[in-house]
């Protein structure tokens, strides 16, 4: 061991404290310490006191179980909870509640620390030692190796290789129905990911009151949270969620002057009010704050930040494209209304959106 | 009555006779199904004992809890997005249209006594469940109780911890309110990034487009099925393991690489056991009982449009936050990338997921890069006190700064509003630590077990400082030490020295490339360490002592050693 040793690189820090190059001894294993022995070991009076709390301990666990059902059936919680009139039904629940679980917990604590008081104090605490086995010994490989093969050589596996091929092609193909049956999980449809609610003509109303909105009524810095109009009329069965889940949009009035317009989209403010998608880009949580000074839109999820002035272009945070802009006009009666769907697919980016975008250009350019 | 012998059916020996009832109950399911053998396998099996064995305990009572809790919870729950108007009795949601899931949790929580314990009671459980798998795993990590032959089971354990999170999740999505419901919309953000694949996986996950009417009904099967029966057979399989290898324990007097030390199961063990379940039950229902969790009441049913600023998801899954929270979508250039104008890959969601999995594949196949560096092939019932493997130690502790700095990152706007600092420097540092934290804390820690190791072989050698200050007779002031017994003396120094083994030729000779990296990780792993004290050092460490001893009996001050 010295010798060998020996050749091996040092600490390049001289970190090494190593042995001296003397012949390599360990200490001797002394064996178990000798028992010290606890006071119920030694003293009747201890082990006496030990069983009595012992068994104090039980009785609160029967007091808590007790108290369950004093809570259970001795506390009524009748009319309204967290109602602003009457906040009896309210304090009772809260009371119930504690009662409930307090007893649960008593009975169970009780019962836990009495055992194991009991164990620690009362019962021997002698440390025994016990062998252990090798997992597998030599002899007993040796014996399965056996019965292996002689259960291989009975089935016959080996010497028709006809029947183990056709097994294992049979084996192969057999759970492959049960993947198949997992298709009809949902759509593979993904078009419905390119379109929302909104087209030509769609009034921007209100979330969640419904009503129209006025351009005059968007001040300087005010913000609505959007739906379109047409929107109220789906029921929950008809897919109400998903489209909101697509449709929500943020509108503002920005100062004209401070904001950045690319060519093409001119026409898609209304005097400086803007419409842009509510989902994030991100992983479409929805982007609900908004920094009236700085122009900035912050999703509460994960923090992407979109500047107001360009676009929404992200300023910080793991989103990686801008809010689609919704294009607004507003109608003979001066309600703001959408002149077409988002150009692009709204929300977070899926395996197959370069295609839809590239297609909806396309669409867009004809 | 007394015990008889009577002729047995075969005629051919005496069968025993019980003398009370309870023995001849006992005594007939014996001889229907064998409880014998099995008493006397288990019924004084030892089990070694330290305060750091109890955690997965603690995991296994939970899981108990929470199927126990779970079951009450299915009784009432409805798990379908019908929609409902709600007519109970919780004043702020009356005539709010609702899915039945949403509706059926407000009943629980409201109508149903000792409802809102129960659901509070499974939420607490669920968070200690995870909590005790992931403290668990830390304690088999860093004494080295993942090495041969329990490798297997460190991979069942981490599949476990995978479980676990599913289960969390699974269950956290069902009451079907705005909070849960946004998590959810995120898991459909993450699935459609998955290249090629991912629109359509979310498309049949959710029964189409996001929310669906379906998600739900998916995810209660997955919560009360799937996952339950996946973690009870891994249970199985995991405790089933620690019967064949039965249980690693600490080095010290009389334990040895051959033998187990501790208490027997009846009666010490299973009281100490059996009563920690209540233990840690009576907890959990104290918690339950006083401290609320998940107020989905106060969120509302779910809808695509509110959410509220400082949302955070259960503790568990922070991290998986944290990491989609560190990575810039657009800094230093755009992170949206698309494959021939045919796959978005957006790489601002897949890389902080490739994080993940790098870190949950290193927990699993970390046993074999050790056993691979090491060579160490031997098997190890003696666990490793963490300063004694400091290279191990170390990257255990960057392992967790880099999961807990991605745990931080979730709540990096919380810190942001409560000690007013911008959301965004707390990013920029987090981002920072995200690839250093984990160096420095390696660092660090390595250093720390080494100094720990000297100040072992300091107490070996010199004794244990009494804080007794004597003068010699020359004026010269000195501190007795008082020299260690024996055991606690093997405690110290009956660590193994590991060392460097560098590359070593293969049969024919040779000295593969791979074979150069595993010899300068070995040096990486063993070029630092402390060895342990020999008999020999101690022997002149001694004679050094009796010097000062001699000196202090001369000048004429009582020795209190003697």
């Amino acid at each position: 061991m010295a010798d060998h040793r020996d050749g091996l690189p040092q600490g390049k820090k001289g970190n090494v404290l190593d042995r001296t190059a003397s012949a390599p001894e360990t200490f001797q294993d002394p064996g178990l310490p000798p028992h010290r022995p606890r006071s119920t070991d030694v003293d009747s009076g201890a082990a006496k006191r030990a069983e009595r709390q012992v068994a104090l301990l039980f009785a609160v666990s029967i007091i808590g179980s007790v108290l369950f059902f004093i809570g259970y059936f001795g506390i009524r919680v009748d009319g309204d909870i967290y109602s602003v009139t009457d906040p009896e039904a309210t304090s009772a629940l809260r009371l119930q509640n504690l009662l409930l679980g307090g007893g649960i917990a008593l009975g169970m604590l009780g019962i836990g620390v009495g055992v194991v008081h009991w164990a620690r104090t009362l019962m021997p605490d002698h440390e025994l030692v016990e062998e252990r086995h090798d997992v597998v010994t030599e002899a007993q490989r040796a014996e399965a190796e056996q019965i292996m093969g002689t259960i291989l050589d009975e089935s016959g596996i080996k010497r028709r290789p006809l029947i183990r091929n056709t097994l294992i092609g049979a084996a192969v193909l057999a759970p492959l129905p049960f993947v198949g049956l997992l298709r009809d999980l949902g759509p593979l449809d993904l078009t419905p990911l390119r379109h929302t609610l909104w087209e030509d003509g769609v009034r921007l109303v209100r979330d969640p009151s419904g009503t129209p909105i006025k351009a005059s009524d968007v001040t300087l810095g005010s913000t609505f949270h959007v739906l379109p109009e047409n929107l109220s009329g789906l029921s929950h069965d008809d897919g109400y969620l998903d489209e909101k889940a697509k449709a929500v949009v943020l509108l503002m009035r920005l100062d004209p002057d401070t904001v950045n317009v690319s060519p093409g989209r001119e026409d898609w403010n209304v005097d400086g009010i803007f419409a842009y998608s509510k989902v994030c880009t991100h992983v479409g949580c929805p982007i609900a704050l908004y920094e009236q000074r700085t122009h900035h839109l912050l999703c509460p999820c994960h923090q992407s930040t979109f500047d107001l002035a360009n676009e929404c272009e992200v300023i910080f945070g793991p989103a990686s494209r801008p809010l689609p802009q919704l294009p607004i006009s507003v109608d003979d009666e001066g309600y703001l209304v959408a002149t077409g769907d988002f150009p692009e697919p709204v929300g977070p980016t899926y395996s197959q959106r370069v295609i839809a975008v590239n297609e909806m250009e396309e669409e867009n350019g004809n | 009555m007394s015990a008889s012998t009577t002729t047995s059916t075969h005629g051919t020996s005496a069968e025993y006779q019980a003398d009370t009832n309870v023995g001849k109950i006992a005594n007939f399911v014996d001889t229907r199904v064998g409880l014998s053998p099995i008493i006397k396998e288990f019924g004084r099996k030892i089990f070694p004992d330290h305060w750091s064995f109890m955690f997965g305990e603690v995991a296994l009572y939970c899981f108990i809890i929470l199927l126990l809790s779970g079951t009450f919870l299915a009784f009432w729950f409805d798990p379908t997005m019908a929609t409902t108007e709600y007519t109970g009795n919780y004043v702020p949601m009356q005539g709010v249209e609702m899915s039945a899931a949403y509706a059926s949790t407000l009943h629980i929580s409201f109508d149903i006594r000792g409802g809102l314990f129960l659901r509070q009671l499974h939420h607490w459980a669920a968070l200690l469940f995870s909590v005790a798998i992931m403290v668990h795993m830390a304690r088999i990590f860093f004494t080295g109780a993942f090495r041969r032959p329990r490798e297997l089971n460190w991979v069942v354990g981490c599949l476990l911890f995978v479980m676990a999170l599913v289960a969390g999740f699974s269950g956290y999505s069902l009451p079907d309110d705005v909070l849960s419901g946004n998590g959810l919309r995120i898991v459909d953000g993450l699935a459609r990034s998955i290249p090629l694949v991912g629109a359509y996986i979310s498309m049949l996950i959710f029964g189409g487009e996001f929310p669906g009417h379906a998600i739900i009904g998916r995810m209660y099967i997955v919560h009360v099925f799937i996952v339950p029966v996946i973690i009870l057979a891994l249970i199985v399989v995991h405790l089933f393991m620690v019967v064949v290898h039965k249980h690693t324990q600490f080095p010290g007097p009389g334990r040895t690489e051959n033998n187990v030390v501790g208490f027997p199961v009846g009666p010490v063990y299973a009281a100490k056991a059996g009563g920690f379940f209540f233990i840690v039950f009576g907890v959990l229902a104290a918690i339950a009982s006083m401290v609320q969790i998940n107020a989905i009441w106060n969120y509302g049913p779910y809808d695509p449009s509110p959410v509220q600023a400082g949302s955070q998801p259960d503790w568990y899954m922070l991290w998986t936050d944290g990491a989609l929270r560190l990575m810039p979508g657009n800094w230093p250039f755009n992170w949206e990338w698309d494959l021939f104008n045919l796959v978005s890959l957006p790489m601002a969601v897949l890389l902080p997921i490739l994080a993940l999995t790098v870190f949950v594949i290193g927990m699993f196949i970390w046993p074999w890069v050790e056993r691979w560096v090491t060579k160490d092939n031997r098997v190890h019932n003696i666990l490793d006190r963490p300063r004694n493997a400091p290279t191990r130690t170390g990257l255990g502790v960057a392992a967790m700064v880099y999961y807990g700095v991605l745990m931080i990152a979730a709540t990096g706007d919380l810190i942001a509003t409560h000690f007013h600092v911008a959301v965004n420097d707390v990013i920029y540092l987090l981002r920072f630590l995200f690839f250093f934290g984990p160096i420095i804390a390696f660092i660090i820690t390595r250093r720390i077990c080494l100094s720990l190791q000297r100040k072992d072989r300091e107490i070996v050698l010199h004794g244990r400082e009494t804080g007794r200050v004597q003068q010699l007779a020359h004026g010269e002031f000195i501190e007795v030490h008082e020299p260690l017994d024996e055991y606690r003396r093997y405690t110290l120094v009956s660590y193994e020295d590991a060392q460097v083994m560098p590359a070593q030729e293969n049969a024919k000779g040779k000295i593969t490339g791979s074979e150069k990296v595993r010899g300068r990780l070995s040096r990486f792993f063993y070029e630092d360490r402390v060895a342990p004290v020999t008999p020999t050092e101690l022997e002149a460490a001694h004679h050094e002592h009796a010097h000062d001893v001699d000196q202090l009996e001369s000048a004429g001050s009582t020795s209190t050693r003697h």
